[in-house]
């Protein structure tokens, strides 16, 4: 510490100033990512776009109401395949496994989670699409539910084992069964923070698109069947952005719009859950 | 924070056990389902890429032929496209995120940090689609315009920069992978330099450092690995993200030192093809950069994931 | 706790139950392919659900290659192309898959160059050159030549091509292999072929959307894309040698020749026909469909609706851009249709 404290001092604000440009750099761009959504999506949404199905091409006008019924259905079902099994397997990480097979698991999660989602969609494509003969929201459904398992898994155990030992053992005490014990005493207790971890899967998959390329396929016409080709609304999305059409152009901003909107919903959800518990 | 062992000895009531042995069952089961998730994908895509491997063997990561035509296929171009726009993408993202990370937690205000934090989050939450609708709309028009014709006139005398301004580009691809790994390596380091103990700073404070040097000695070094870590996540992400790179980046196969010519990355070429190959070897090759991209954010994220342990483990163990 | 698993429980009989009563009223017929006739099909199918309200036709345009290996793979009910199959690729499908030509379209050159409007004139080696990579700016001799009206900027020229595989891409290509025997030996024709230069834009929405975004670029799209995105296309010198713009009649005029000759499968390209008034990148589009119909209650809906585009279809072909089939074609195609089961 030999060096002058003039030149300490000026360093400590050189580098300060450096680390707020970075902020901006970081927000800036992201702040005219927001911007634009925003201003185009507010000047296209209206009400044909949550009731009306696409039109042919060239003809303006149209929603994208199948979509989202589409990314609905799809979601719901992914989450009846994805949610049961990530909490299960987290009790068992929580309560049961020994710590070897336990951190395997979380490991295998961790990196799961982090692979990219089309070769999700290519894995389902091979093992459902190509032996059903056919595209559908199930394959779609099922390849969405891979990718909520992790994540699910993770943050759930992460909950369980904020629970206390000792309400375990007193429920147990009790002479209360350990399925029980854990269904009713501890799942419960850490409820609002699975319900974090359930908001956040849920809104990870909702904009996933390409998982979906080659498994639901989409679909110009509402698609009430899992067993068909359905449509999303992240793959409507992505094929009317890169259409020429301007037409197509604003629905696909309405979309990121409605996207966006309800992604911020969850998150905040997830955040309000998340406060609640750690409120306790 | 409470400890998280509790070890609970089945009962000795018979049906408490039945129901307590089917509970464990189906626990143990749903939870070893993620390794044969794991396992699942890695053999499909394995047999799947069989007749490429067999075919092609190791010309396959060497070749840059892509033709369809002929039936020669060779991944060099994809790879190569995957490995510099992510690199690339990384180098300016990172130092970007850790300022804003520090700037974030040590530095602005508690109040503004608090604000901050969970916005950044949520833009991490962006589907890709919507970043790639963004690119291809807005970003891309606005560097064929003004960015990339300034790089060519200023700068063309550089391998980098030359030939001409064609808006979807490596460029782009770039920029719009930078614009997303930033809120995910931001929000982590974030995570990570929270974790440092108070004692650290204050040690270092009482020394009579400043405020950056508080940070340079006592902040930065103790989440060094969970830092790196971070960077290395936000790769795995760049390397896998399939939409929005699809969307800016041209597609087009070529192996070009510009920054301004299209490109291709692996998760493109499976997004533009695999509905359509029709060929078995054509299927085939796409797998197998399905495999190659499988194996390279599995070892990508086994290192980030264990960086990152070391750090908040310890942190963790170390509080209790 | 058991609130939320009786919620789940509900949920999931409400799926199964929505699983097993898929076989309601409404038959769902799956097609995928071809993005060249897309704004065609996208309109048929959208008038033939207002006539037949017990049927949807869903068709998703992943683009020929994708048509062909859907169908062949059994994932669609019928696959669209504008490339016909080889032999090799007829014997890879399970059962007899029929081609059934819709309308005849054709491939057009499209740019987009500020100060340059309409009027833009090609010879074929200034195309095959382009697309080499040879010719790579606008104010090359070679097209000054052909252009003496127009004032090219000194600006390069950036080519689009598909990045996916294409049946536009197909004709194109099959069209630059009969002009270019340098073409012919350095790229060949494909769905998907090895381009020399340029970047790729998925499907001909992806191509034209990449042509209209970038000032100075050239590509090829169906004439309907270029039409309804007011997109100039240029006038291609034919095998006659004069200079002809891509229209319906002209469309028409490719096919005069080739209707006389016509293969039993349908199975034959129209590009370069001789013709004064013959554009040259001239193709059919046809409906790859198998003659023996698994599931004969769709089948039935299938053979009802190929009918109906055969004979009310066709009247709408020449408003979205697409020549309608000449009649005696159109005659040998419902008798195959007819026998279909």
């Amino acid at each position: 510490m030999m060096k002058s404290v003039f030149l300490r001092n000026a360093k400590n604000y050189l580098m300060t100033g450096l680390m707020l440009t970075a902020t901006l750099a970081v927000l800036i761009p992201l702040g005219l990512i927001f911007f634009h959504i925003m201003k185009m999506g507010m000047s296209s949404v209206n009400l044909d776009f949550f009731t009306q199905i696409p039109k042919p091409t060239g003809e303006t006008g149209g929603g994208m109401a199948n979509g989202m019924l589409g990314s609905l259905m799809m979601i719901a079902m992914a989450s009846l395949i994805g949610l049961p099994v990530g909490i299960f397997g987290a009790i068992y990480l929580a309560e049961f496994g020994g710590s070897k097979v336990s951190t395997a698991i979380r490991f295998a999660a961790d990196v799961l989670s982090g692979t990219p989602s089309i070769i999700t969609g290519m894995v389902a494509y091979t093992l459902l699409v190509v032996p059903m003969k056919g595209f559908s929201a199930l394959a779609g459904s099922v390849a969405l539910a891979m990718i909520m398992i992790p994540i699910v898994l993770r943050t759930t155990e992460e909950q369980l084992k904020l629970v206390p030992g000792s309400l375990r053992e007193a429920s147990l005490a009790l002479g209360v069964p350990m399925w029980r014990t854990t269904l009713k005493v501890t799942l419960r207790s850490a409820l609002s923070g699975v319900m974090t971890g359930v908001l956040l899967a849920i809104a990870r998959v909702a904009g996933e698109t390409a998982p979906l390329l080659f498994t639901a396929l989409g679909n110009q016409f509402w698609g009430k069947d899992l067993t068909q080709p359905m449509a999303a609304l992240p793959l409507q999305i992505f094929s009317f952005a890169i259409a020429p059409y301007e037409d197509w152009h604003r629905l696909a901003w309405a979309g990121a719009l409605v996207l966006v909107v309800v992604m911020f919903g969850l998150s905040l959800t997830a955040r309000y859950f998340g406060r609640t518990r750690t409120g306790e | 924070m409470p400890a998280t062992q509790t070890t609970a000895p089945p009962g000795p009531a018979d049906k408490r056990i039945s129901g307590d042995l089917i509970f464990r069952l189906v626990t143990t089961v749903f939870a070893f389902s993620i390794l044969i998730i794991l396992a699942l994908m890695l053999a499909e895509m394995t047999s799947e890429s069989l007749p490429a491997i067999r075919q092609f063997g190791r010309k396959f990561l060497t070749s840059s032929e892509w033709d369809a035509v002929q039936g020669n296929f060779g991944a060099l171009p994809y790879l190569y496209g995957s490995v510099i726009s992510s690199v690339l993408a990384l180098a300016l993202a990172t130092p970007l995120s850790i300022g804003a990370a520090i700037f974030i937690t040590e530095i602005c205000p508690k109040k503004v940090g608090t604000w901050i934090a969970p916005l950044v989050e949520l833009l991490a939450a962006i589907p890709s689609v919507i970043y790639g609708l963004w690119g291809v709309l807005v970003m891309a028009p606005w560097l064929q315009s003004t960015v990339q014709p300034f790089l060519i006139e200023h700068f063309g005398f550089l391998p980098f920069f030359q030939g001409a301004p064609y808006g979807v580009s490596m460029l782009a691809a770039v920029f719009i992978l930078m614009i997303m790994v930033v809120p995910i390596i931001t929000s982590i380091t974030r995570e990570v330099l929270l974790t440092v103990p108070l004692s650290q700073k204050e040690a270092a404070i009482a020394l009579g450092a400043t405020h950056w040097e508080t940070i340079r000695m006592a902040v930065l070094p103790y989440g060094r690995s969970g830092i790196l870590g971070a960077a290395i996540l936000g790769l795995g992400r760049a390397v896998g993200e399939t939409m929005a790179v699809t969307m800016v980046i041209g597609n087009s196969p070529q192996i070009s030192l510009s920054l301004m010519s299209p490109a291709y990355t692996m998760p493109s070429v499976i997004a533009n093809e695999f509905a359509e190959a029709t060929s078995k070897l054509h299927s085939a090759a796409l797998m197998e950069i399905g495999l190659i991209l499988l194996l390279v954010t599995l070892v990508i994220n086994a290192l980030a994931r264990l960086l990152i342990w070391s750090v908040t483990r310890s942190a963790g163990g170390g509080a209790a | 706790m058991f609130a939320l698993r009786k919620s789940i429980l509900t949920v999931a009989v409400l799926a199964a139950l929505a699983l097993a009563g898929n076989a309601s009223a409404e038959t769902l017929i799956n097609g995928a392919g071809a993005t060249f006739p897309y704004p065609l099909y996208s309109k048929w199918f959208a008038e033939y659900a207002k006539i037949d309200k017990s049927v949807k036709f869903n068709y998703q345009s992943i683009g020929s290659g994708g048509g062909i290996k859907q169908i062949t793979a059994q994932t669609v009910d019928f696959g669209a192309s504008d490339k016909f199959l080889s032999d090799e690729e007829l014997k890879a499908a399970p059962g007899k898959l029929l081609h059934l030509p819709t309308v005849m379209g054709a491939v057009v050159v499209t740019y987009n160059v500020p100060g340059v409007g309409k009027g833009l004139k090609l010879s074929p080696e200034t195309l095959a050159q382009i697309y080499e990579g040879k010719i790579t700016s606008w104010s090359d001799p070679k097209l000054m030549h052909d252009n003496a009206g127009l004032k090219l900027p000194n600006k390069p020229i950036i080519v689009v091509h598909r990045s996916d595989g294409s049946g536009t891409t197909s004709i194109f290509t099959d069209y630059l292999t009969a002009v270019s025997p340098e073409w012919a030996k350095k790229v060949g024709k494909g769905t998907s072929v090895k381009w020399p230069v340029g970047l790729g834009g998925k499907g001909n929405e992806g191509v034209a959307g990449q042509i209209k975004t970038t000032p100075y670029t050239i590509g090829y799209v169906e004439l309907a894309y270029a039409f309804e995105n007011k997109l100039p296309y240029a006038s291609l010198k034919n095998s006659a040698g004069s200079f002809v713009e891509p229209s319906i009649a002209s469309t028409t005029a490719a096919a005069r020749g080739a209707a006389k000759s016509m293969p039993a499968d349908f199975r034959i390209s129209l590009v370069n026909q001789p013709g004064k008034d013959a554009y040259p990148i001239v193709g059919f589009t046809w409906l790859l469909v198998y003659q023996d119909q698994k599931d004969k209650a769709k089948g039935k809906k299938l053979v009802d609706f190929l009918k109906w585009e055969l004979h009310q279809g066709q009247k709408m072909a020449d408003k979205l851009l697409y020549a309608p089939l000449p009649a005696n074609v159109a005659k040998m195609v419902e008798k195959t249709v007819l026998s279909i089961r």
